[in-house]
Formats: C-alpha cells, sequence, structure tokens
C-alpha cells in the first residue's frame, strides 16, 4: 500500500488513508492534458499551469502576505506562515518543472502593502526562485498598485504562443484565454459525503485557474458567475490527493 | 413553570449539612503544597463540629414577615432552606445537592429575600443569579414575583433578567442603576466583568446564586463562568456563592468551583438534601423479539402509544434530533384517537418550541417527544410519566430524565426505558440496577481551556489595565485553572497579543499593550467591541433555514423560492450531501430536498407514502458513559445475572458463548471470520461510539501498514468491525503476537499524530477553539454571506499551522479537546490500558451472534477508510461514461 503521489507533489496533498482508493490508482493515469488554442496545458497537481513547450509556469492568485493584510487591516492574528507555504509550494513546482519563465497570474500580493510586509526570509526566497529565468507579475485587483521592489517583470497581460494570459477573465470569451481572479472549488457529493477541491476550469476556448495561495478561499463553480463565463458548459477539473480529476459540470453541486 | 411555592410543601426531610474549608485560615506555606484536587482535610460528616470563625451551624434566622408567609401557605420551610440561609447569614458559599422538586430556587433566594427586607441592601446590586438557559432566567424572574408580593417586598426590591434578549437601552440602564437582583447567563457575566464600570457595578455584590450547576460546569461555558467568578471574587471581597446541583457523583469538585483556589484550596460547604422518593422505573416489555441493531425501537410504538393513552402527559425522551421526527412519525401513524401529540427539538423553529412548551403548560398536550432540550430547567407543565427511548448512556442522565415526572420530591417519578434492540436491552439493563443504587456518572471535573482563558484575557483587558502577576492569581483562583502553570498563562498573553507565533511578525498590530507602568491595557474600541461580538463558548454549527417551497404551475419540477414558511434549521453539512429530489424526515413531515436557494434549503412535502430516503441516523449524540460500559461488561460475563435479564438478551448471549465466546469484565473479544469474500476483525471494547471511531481509524492505518489491505471499518457504542482483503485469521495463527501488536499502546503515539494531521473532527475541534480564542470571526447571523471567496478556510489555517508551528497554543488548545470531546483519546488509552495482555482471540468460520450488531452498521454508515479521491473517481468515470455514451 504505498502512497500513490507522484514524487515531490507538494505536502499540502497529503493523501488520507485509504486503502481502497490506493487499489484504485495504481490503475489510473497520469496527469490529465488539454490543449486550447493548439496549445498543450499540464494541469498541475499542484494547482499551477504547465506549458511544457514554452517551458512556461503559470500559477494564479497567490494572495502573499494575506495573514498580514488580516492583522493590519482588522486585528485578526491568522498565522503569518502562508507566504512561506505557497512560496514553497512553488519552490516545489519550480524545482521539478525548472521552467524558463515562470508567470504569476495577478493578486500575486493580497493588498499593495504586501510586498513592504514581507519577511527578510520570504523575500530571499522570491529573488532565489527568480534566479535564472524570466519573472512576470501580471497586475491583478488586489496589487495593482505593486510595480517594483520585488523582482521581475510587471505587465497586465502576456500572450505566450496562442495563449492570452490576464488575471480577470474578459466578459466575452476569447479563444485561448488563461485568466484567475475567481478561485474556483469544486465540489462533489455523493453517498452522505462532500468533497471539496481546488480546480482549473476549462472549455475549449478558455481556462480559469485555480488560486495557489496558501490561504486562500474558493468560489464554487456552480455559482452564475461560471455560467456567464462558460455558456456552453465546463469540465471542472478537480485537485485530488494523489491526481487531478476531470469531472463533468453535472457531477459537481453547489454548496 | 418552575413553581417555587410548591417546594415548601410541609414534610421535613432531612438536610445534611458539611461545613467548607474555612476561608479565613492562615496562607501559611505548606497549604500551599496541598493544592492538590482531593480536600485538604476529611470534612466532618456530623452537623458543624468544626470551621473556626462564625458557626456554621448557627440556627438561621427567619424574619417574622417570612414566617407568616410560609404559616399562611400552611407550609415551614424546609431544613435544607434553613441550612443554606444559616449559611448565607454567616457570609459563607455553599452548594446544596437536592433531588428536583426539592425546593432549590427558593432555598437558593430565600437568603437574598430575608437580608433585603432587613435593608442591609441598601441600593445597587445585592444578588446575581445565573442559569445555562436564559428561558429559566426568565421563568424564575416571573416564579419570584409571588413569594415577593406575598412576603410585601414588591416595593422595595427590583428584580429584572439580563439575556441576549435584552435591548441595548436597557442594559446599559442596568450598569447605571442596576436592579437588586439580576438573573442573567454565563455569557452576560463574561460581558458585565468586562465592562469598563465592572468595578463599580460589582463592588457591593453580596451573593451569587448558580442554577443547575452541574450542568454549566461540563463544558467550556463552565471553564468561562469559573473566570467570571473569580474576578466577582475579586472585586467583591464578601462574596458568597451558591451553588444549587443535581445529585452529582463528586460534590467535592463543585464545592472548589464556588470558593477562589488561591491563595488556597478551599471548599464551600455542603448541604445535601437525601432521596426523594424512589424512582418506579421499568424497562418496556413488549414480549416481541427486538432485533439486532437499530435505534428506531419501531417495534415498541404501540405499546408506547399505549402508555401515552393512559397518562395525562408523557414526556418522551430520545437521543437525537433525527430519532425525534422518526418517533414522532410513528406516534402519529397510530394516533387513531387524535391525542394531541407533539414534538420539540433543537433544529425546530424557535416559535414553533415556544407554542410547544406553551401548550405543555397549559395542560392541552398528552405527549411531547424531545431531544436533551428539555433534559433541563423549565417545568412545563404536570408531567406524569417520562418514556425514554433508545439507550440510556448514562446514570446521571437517565435520572435527569425520569426527574423530570413530577415534581413532587416525595412521589415517585414514573418512567420506562425503552430498549431498541438487543443491545440496548442490556444496556438499560445496567441503567436499571445503577439508579437502583443511586450511582452516579457525572464527568470528572474539567482542565480550563486554553482558548477559553485567552478570551477571557482580552475582557479583562476591556475591562481596565491589569497587570500580570494580579490577573495569573485570579485566574488560579478558579478552579478549573488551579493548576495552571505560569509559562501556559505567559503563553496566552502573548496569544492575545500578538497571536502567539514563533514568526513574530504582529508586534505592531498588538491587541493588548503593556504600558511603561507594566500594566496591559486593550489597543483601542474596535478591538474591544471585536471582542464583545466574540464573546461565549458556545459555536453553533453553520445552520440553513429549511423552507417550505411552493411548486411552480407553469413549470412542472421547478420551485419558487420564496413564500413558504420556515420549518427549522438543519445543520450545514447536512444540507450539503443533499440532493434535488432526496426525501428526508424534518419536523414531523417526510420534505423532499428542492434545492439551495441562498441561505435557506428549500423543500416541498413529499407525497404520501414517500420514504424517507437519507439514512439520516447520526447515531447517539452521548457516548455510552465509562461507568455504564462496565455494568454491561459485567452483565455479560456472569451468567448468573442472565436471569434478570429479558429471555431473548438470555439466548442471544447463550448462543454467542456456544459459538464462540464470551469475555471476562476485563478482557477484550476480538473474533476474526470470512465473509463475502472479505475478512473480518470483530472487537468489543464497549467504550462508546466515538473511541471506537478513533480506534478504528488507527487500526486500519495499522493493517494497511501490515499488508492486510483494510477497506473499511464500522462501529458503535459498543464495538467495532475492521474489513480487510486478506485473511486475518491466517495471519495472527502464523504470527503469535501479531494481535498484541495490533492493539498496543504505542498506537496513541505516531499513528495518531498521524491521523490528527487530516482528521475531519479535528479541524472541526479546531476551528471552535479558533473561534472562541478570537482568531477568527464568529460569523453572526444576517451579517454572514460575503461569498466563500473571502470567508478564511480554518482547514487552510490548521493545516498551515500545524506544519509551521505544531506547539502554538491553539493546537493545544484543540488537541485536548480532542482527548475528551470529539475523538475521546482519553479513554481509548484507558481501554488499551486495560486489555494488555487480556485480548481474548477467537478464529470463527462465520459472524457470531455479538458481532452481528455491528455488523449491522456497515453500510449504513459511510465507510471510513474512504478517501477524497474515490469520490472523484467516482465522479470522473460518469464524465468518461458520458463521452463512450
Amino acid at each position: 500500500m504505498t502512497e500513490q503521489r507522484p514524487e515531490g507533489a507538494p505536502l499540502r496533498h497529503r493523501k488520507t488513508i485509504t486503502v481502497a482508493v490506493s487499489l484504485k490508482l495504481e490503475k489510473t493515469h497520469k496527469t490529465p492534458g488539454a490543449t486550447l488554442a493548439g496549445e498543450t496545458l499540464i494541469l498541475d497537481l499542484s494547482g499551477a499551469l504547465w506549458l511544457p513547450e514554452h517551458r512556461t509556469l503559470v500559477v494564479s492568485d497567490l494572495h502573499l502576505e494575506k495573514g498580514s493584510a488580516f492583522a493590519a487591516r482588522s486585528g485578526q492574528f491568522l498565522p503569518p506562515y502562508d507566504t512561506r507555504e505557497t512560496l514553497a509550494n512553488l519552490h516545489e513546482a519550480v524545482a521539478r518543472l525548472d521552467p524558463a519563465c515562470v508567470v504569476c497570474l495577478g493578486d500575486s500580493f493580497h493588498d499593495a502593502q504586501g510586498p513592504a510586509r514581507l519577511d527578510v526570509a520570504d523575500r530571499a526566497l522570491i529573488a532565489a526562485l527568480q534566479e535564472g529565468r524570466d519573472w512576470i507579475w501580471i497586475s491583478g485587483n488586489h496589487d495593482r498598485a505593486v510595480q517594483d521592489g520585488v523582482g521581475g517583470r510587471f505587465a497586465d497581460t502576456l500572450t505566450v504562443g496562442g495563449l492570452m494570459l490576464r488575471h480577470e477573465p474578459a466578459d466575452k470569451p476569447e479563444i485561448g484565454e488563461v485568466a484567475g481572479h475567481f478561485h474556483p472549488i469544486g465540489k462533489v457529493a455523493m453517498r452522505g459525503r462532500a468533497v471539496r477541491r481546488r480546480c482549473f476550469v476549462l472549455d475549449g476556448t478558455r481556462l480559469v485557474m485555480p488560486a495557489f495561495g496558501a490561504l486562500t478561499g474558493g468560489l464554487n463553480v456552480r455559482d452564475k458567475v461560471f455560467d456567464d463565463l462558460f455558456p456552453g458548459g465546463f469540465t471542472a477539473h478537480l485537485i485530488g490527493d494523489g491526481r487531478v480529476f476531470a469531472i463533468s459540470r453535472t457531477m459537481l453541486t453547489r454548496e | 413553570m418552575r413553581t417555587i411555592d410548591r417546594a415548601a410543601i410541609p414534610r421535613n426531610r432531612p438536610a445534611r449539612y458539611i461545613p467548607g474549608v474555612p476561608k479565613t485560615s492562615s496562607p501559611a506555606a505548606p497549604a500551599r503544597k496541598s493544592r492538590s484536587r482531593k480536600a485538604p482535610s476529611g470534612a466532618p460528616p456530623a452537623t458543624g463540629t468544626t470551621a473556626p470563625g462564625p458557626s456554621p451551624a448557627l440556627p438561621a434566622t427567619l424574619p417574622p414577615a417570612f414566617a407568616d408567609w410560609f404559616a399562611a401557605r400552611g407550609w415551614a420551610p424546609r431544613p435544607h432552606q434553613l441550612a443554606l440561609l444559616a449559611a448565607a447569614q454567616s457570609r459563607r458559599s455553599a452548594l446544596l445537592v437536592a433531588p428536583t422538586g426539592a425546593g432549590k430556587t427558593l432555598a437558593g433566594f430565600l437568603p437574598t429575600l430575608v437580608e433585603l427586607a432587613e435593608g442591609s441592601g441598601k441600593g445597587g446590586l445585592h444578588t446575581l443569579y445565573i442559569s445555562p438557559l436564559k428561558a429559566l432566567a426568565v421563568d424564575i424572574a416571573r416564579n419570584l414575583e409571588a413569594p415577593v408580593a406575598g412576603i410585601g417586598l414588591e416595593q422595595r426590591i427590583r428584580i429584572e433578567t439580563r439575556t441576549g434578549d435584552t435591548p441595548s437601552h436597557k442594559r446599559t440602564r442596568q450598569v447605571a442603576r442596576p436592579p437588586h437582583i439580576l438573573l442573567t447567563t454565563p455569557e452576560q457575566l463574561a460581558l458585565l466583568i468586562a465592562h469598563r464600570e465592572a468595578a463599580e457595578l460589582f463592588r457591593g455584590l453580596k451573593r451569587v446564586v448558580l442554577d443547575e450547576l452541574h450542568a454549566l460546569v461540563t463544558s467550556k461555558r463552565g471553564d468561562l463562568l469559573s473566570l467570571g467568578l473569580a474576578r466577582l471574587h475579586r472585586l467583591a471581597p464578601g462574596l458568597a456563592m451558591t451553588g444549587l446541583s443535581a445529585t452529582v457523583r463528586e460534590p467535592d469538585a463543585l464545592r472548589r468551583y464556588l470558593v477562589p483556589q488561591y491563595p488556597e484550596a478551599a471548599m464551600a460547604d455542603l448541604i445535601t438534601v437525601e432521596g426523594g422518593a424512589r424512582a418506579d422505573l421499568h424497562m418496556l416489555e413488549t414480549g416481541r423479539t427486538l432485533p439486532l441493531a437499530g435505534h428506531t425501537a419501531w417495534q415498541s410504538m404501540p405499546a408506547v402509544y399505549d402508555l401515552i393513552r393512559r397518562h395525562k402527559l408523557v414526556l418522551v425522551f430520545v437521543n437525537t434530533r433525527l430519532q425525534a421526527e422518526y418517533t414522532f412519525q410513528e406516534l402519529w401513524n397510530l394516533n387513531d384517537d387524535g391525542l394531541p401529540i407533539a414534538l420539540h427539538h433543537g433544529s425546530l423553529d424557535a416559535t414553533q418550541r415556544r407554542k410547544v412548551e406553551a401548550a405543555m403548560a397549559a395542560g392541552v398536550l398528552r405527549a411531547v417527544v424531545c431531544t436533551a432540550t428539555l433534559d433541563l430547567g423549565i417545568d412545563w407543565g404536570d408531567v406524569d410519566l417520562v418514556i425514554n427511548i433508545g439507550a440510556p448512556k448514562g446514570a446521571s442522565r437517565i435520572m435527569q430524565r425520569i426527574g423530570r415526572a413530577n415534581h413532587r420530591m416525595d412521589e415517585p417519578s414514573k418512567a420506562y426505558l425503552v430498549p431498541a434492540n438487543r443491545f440496548e436491552m442490556l444496556e438499560c439493563r445496567a441503567a436499571l440496577d445503577a439508579v437502583e443504587e443511586a450511582a452516579q456518572d457525572t464527568p470528572d471535573p474539567r482542565i480550563g481551556a486554553l482558548d477559553v482563558l485567552a478570551q477571557h484575557v482580552l475582557g479583562m483587558a476591556c475591562a481596565g489595565a491589569f497587570s500580570e502577576d494580579d490577573l495569573y492569581d485570579e485566574v488560579r483562583a478558579a478552579s478549573p485553572y488551579a493548576d495552571l502553570t505560569r509559562e501556559d498563562f505567559a503563553l496566552v498573553l502573548d496569544y492575545v497579543a500578538t497571536g502567539g507565533y514563533a514568526l513574530r511578525a504582529y508586534e505592531r498590530f498588538a491587541k493588548i499593550l503593556r504600558g511603561p507602568d507594566g500594566l496591559w491595557r486593550v489597543r483601542d474600541a474596535r478591538t474591544a467591541q471585536q471582542y464583545r461580538m466574540n464573546v461565549g463558548t458556545i459555536i453553533e454549527s453553520t445552520k440553513v433555514k429549511v423552507r417550505l417551497a411552493r411548486r411552480n404551475r407553469t413549470k412542472p419540477g421547478a420551485v419558487l423560492p420564496a413564500g413558504g414558511r420556515v420549518l427549522g434549521e438543519i445543520e450545514e453539512d447536512f444540507a450539503e450531501t443533499l440532493t434535488v429530489g432526496d426525501t428526508f424526515l424534518f419536523a414531523g413531515e417526510i420534505l423532499r430536498f428542492e434545492g439551495l436557494h441562498e441561505d435557506e434549503a428549500l423543500v416541498t412535502r413529499g407525497a404520501p407514502g414517500t420514504d424517507p430516503a437519507i439514512p439520516s441516523y447520526a447515531g447517539s449524540k452521548f457516548p455510552l458513559s465509562t461507568f455504564l460500559a462496565a455494568r454491561v461488561r459485567a452483565l455479560i460475563a456472569d451468567p448468573f445475572e442472565w436471569d434478570r435479564l429479558p429471555a431473548q438478551v438470555a439466548d442471544y448471549l447463550v448462543q454467542q458463548r456456544r459459538r464462540s465466546v464470551l469475555p471476562g469484565p476485563r478482557d477484550l473479544l476480538v473474533e476474526t471470520f470470512p465473509r463475502a469474500n472479505r475478512y473480518y476483525l470483530a472487537c468489543f471494547p464497549f467504550e462508546g461510539r466515538l473511541a471506537h471511531q478513533t480506534l478504528g481509524m488507527l487500526l486500519t492505518r495499522r493493517l494497511e501498514r501490515s499488508g492486510m489491505r483494510p477497506l473499511g471499518f464500522a462501529a458503535n457504542d459498543y464495538g467495532l468491525a475492521v474489513f480487510c482483503t486478506r485473511d486475518l485469521s491466517e495471519r495472527i495463527a502464523r504470527e503469535p503476537g501479531f494481535l498484541d501488536g495490533l492493539f498496543a499502546e504505542d498506537m496513541l503515539g505516531d499513528d495518531l499524530e498521524e491521523w490528527l494531521d487530516e482528521s475531519a473532527m479535528m479541524k472541526r475541534t479546531f476551528r471552535q477553539c479558533a473561534v472562541i480564542a478570537g482568531l477568527i470571526e464568529r460569523r453572526h447571523p444576517g451579517l454572514r454571506k460575503t461569498g466563500r471567496q473571502v470567508t478564511i478556510s480554518t482547514d487552510l489555517i490548521y493545516d498551515v499551522l500545524r506544519k509551521h508551528q505544531p506547539g502554538h497554543l491553539l493546537l493545544r488548545a484543540a488537541r485536548q479537546d480532542a482527548a475528551t470531546g470529539l475523538l475521546d483519546v482519553t479513554r481509548l488509552g484507558m481501554m488499551l490500558a486495560r486489555i494488555q495482555g487480556r485480548i481474548i482471540h477467537k478464529a470463527l468460520d462465520r459472524v457470531s451472534p455479538l458481532a452481528v450488531n455491528v455488523m449491522l452498521e456497515i453500510g449504513r454508515e459511510r465507510v471510513y477508510g474512504e478517501g477524497a479521491d474515490e469520490i472523484l473517481a467516482e465522479a470522473e468515470a460518469a464524465l468518461l461514461g458520458e463521452a463512450l455514451a
């Protein structure tokens, strides 16, 4: 009964003590791939998107320094380890895939003062991640005001091959759009049990990425927002313990 | 209504009086050493033989107006009422332990009324009354009116209540111009002592009366209250506490609770009222054969209905809301006479509950099916029979419930226990024996929770500046915190100030700050406001309203969200597992789930004849008490006892002895057997469902590691069954010591640690600690709904914190809770220690009679080995099927 976790999968997705499951998983296939606008997409178990042809890693909604933002704003002392945790997960993905370029798809910081509150060690970790590769911060609604001081380049949108990367999906479907912003999660309820997981949401036209940050919540994909974004329906790719599962909209339940 | 008058019927029952350890003995150094949980001195059983200072035996002086009032009604004060008066007149704290109907409440207030009548109160707050239920506080206030008027005090004594429902202008006025007697709840006390005017308000306080103390002290509310009382003792140095309690196993724990434990341990005086009439208690025998499992007791419903027909007002107690729903439904199906039978449980709409209570009081009901919501407090009418359906679970619990019938102490309460299966017959027999001996199994005294202390510390900063040393000494005066170390206190203080993180990120946002004078103060008014919004220890599970929807006529199958009335609330967790079209029992009806709309679950009435599809019985909320469990084991082990059992149970045990073996009272029987291509391990620890679930998780892990390929397990109050794909009997035969290794005590080490990492129950426990300690804010009804995107998931916080600072205060608090609460690790530990070297293994070729009981749980519950990925894989397969179709 060995764990079927792919080597180096983040600890956050520790396998639960299931046996029946691992029996089945031994026979299951690898992380699913998909294509969008002719580009190959690898939906990584970490919640990142890997574009092998461009050796580009895309992560969305890191919300770094969310914990300290709460402390500053409302006196709620969430564990100040969220930045460390998020960066550790990102480090794992970077070490495994060795991308030439990393794109942070907006809301990388929870607020404009986030970079100023970064712990010295976390700041150093970001610098180390950026070492030897291109790094692009796409601006999001939370961190539009962040324009320097954390290395890398800044942009509002980015084109990678046939893909258009931006933080917030456009109102009108645009072929090849990759966005974040909504922190999609999908919920499957079965036999008196509900499983709620972050997910990639995909149709033939666009992709909405899950949030990568350690303390980020989610919005159920059955919310009306997603009906508007995907008028023709979608497939949600839920991040399981051992792999990513492609699940049809009809199997997903509301909150 | 709790009628105070009736309590004073002129029959004099002896009251036993035991003086407490004097408050004023010299604080000599050796006394500090004996600050153990045991009383420093054996309290003499005789009346008032010791105690320097004012003699507790000093006869109480009852002013003429009071004596006249008693006489006018043909009554005489009871000895315990006078004893309590005497204690109060000597300014001594006292615990009154008396059975239901002994006139506890009047006894509690008599000293106050006497003092106020004599004019010693001057102005200001004289007596604070605290009850666990706000309804009880309101009820007592109403019932005090009669004696107050009868004695002619209504012009001189002002009595008010203060609960969450009291309007804010009245609350403000109550602080500025307090009544003589204020009746309130533990939460309101916490708010009052955190008030800036608290010192002024409580300076002249003379007495505190704590009602239903036995029920208050068993939870975190009791911890919070104890801290509040410690503050009151400091603000009002002459303060005397009076505790009113039902019979408990260890009255000394309550005596300590009432008086400061620092600088030295002490106990309040004890006044005990013996006995009361013996209960007229039976197990209901219908002559029908009961099943081996199941909790519905449907076979007994005609007999229950018959009992209702032959009595005036019957309380039918059940253990869970869903059992209540089922029982109510069954009784209605039988109700050919159209008897007025009602339903009362915590999920019903409050106005609906009030209606039922009023109808009971008015005497128009013949029976009420209820859960623990009617365990405590108020008497709504003249109940002449109590029926308890299902397992009794604990001796003290069942005695409390029986006491709800017939509130006259000198007449027997009449009650029936109704077992739902053959195991419950054993449990009922054990409970009958326990009641016969008046044996109690109330829980042990609590060790004060750290999350509650954190809440209190912030509250004290809101009240005013404090010094660390003083507050530490004050907190140690509260008995649950008597053993709190200085280190832990400092950790709590650090947590309140900046979150208690090793990574000191929040220094500049500190909530409490130490000034140059060394005193701690709250940061600002906003922090104080946050404290007030989050006070209390009761964390309601998030609920959604259940609303009747109207069918949309134009669109068959669709419903209109608006319009219908609200039937009550269901837990969000339960609602989340429902899919459209599911039928379930609620509010006495079969409902069809139509979907969630905003914060409401929309339902329609199920068509006649629909069966509820959701197997919603969630088991008993209360685990079998250790005490009753031991008795059940003893019953099973001793064949000479079997003739006291119903014949069908005795036969069943004989069958078990023939097919397998019956374990001794301290043994653990483990059976292994094959069935339908699986291999089962069944064992019978009798330690309650929670402990068994934890054991099941840990055994599954261990079996997995040893290559037995376990698939899942099922547990109930008596035992558990694990099922594997490999042959367990063969492995045990081949490998001596395998079984001992499997049940070794070290499973509570690493295996438990690993499991805690991912246990959903542990996360739920953590969430409660986080809310109580103020890490995350309470969700207030009406204020929620900002979308999940912005709420912070405590599960994520738990994961991050556990990884980066496993020793954090809140994780310790959650762990302490888990030990006794949802995971019952403490009890499991005791069981594992008990059975070392006492495991009896039987390899069988098929399931034994005993094992059938737990085997029947399989499939009814979810399988615990089932992980998230299996569910997801199944959902994915549906997509593949779609694609291939």
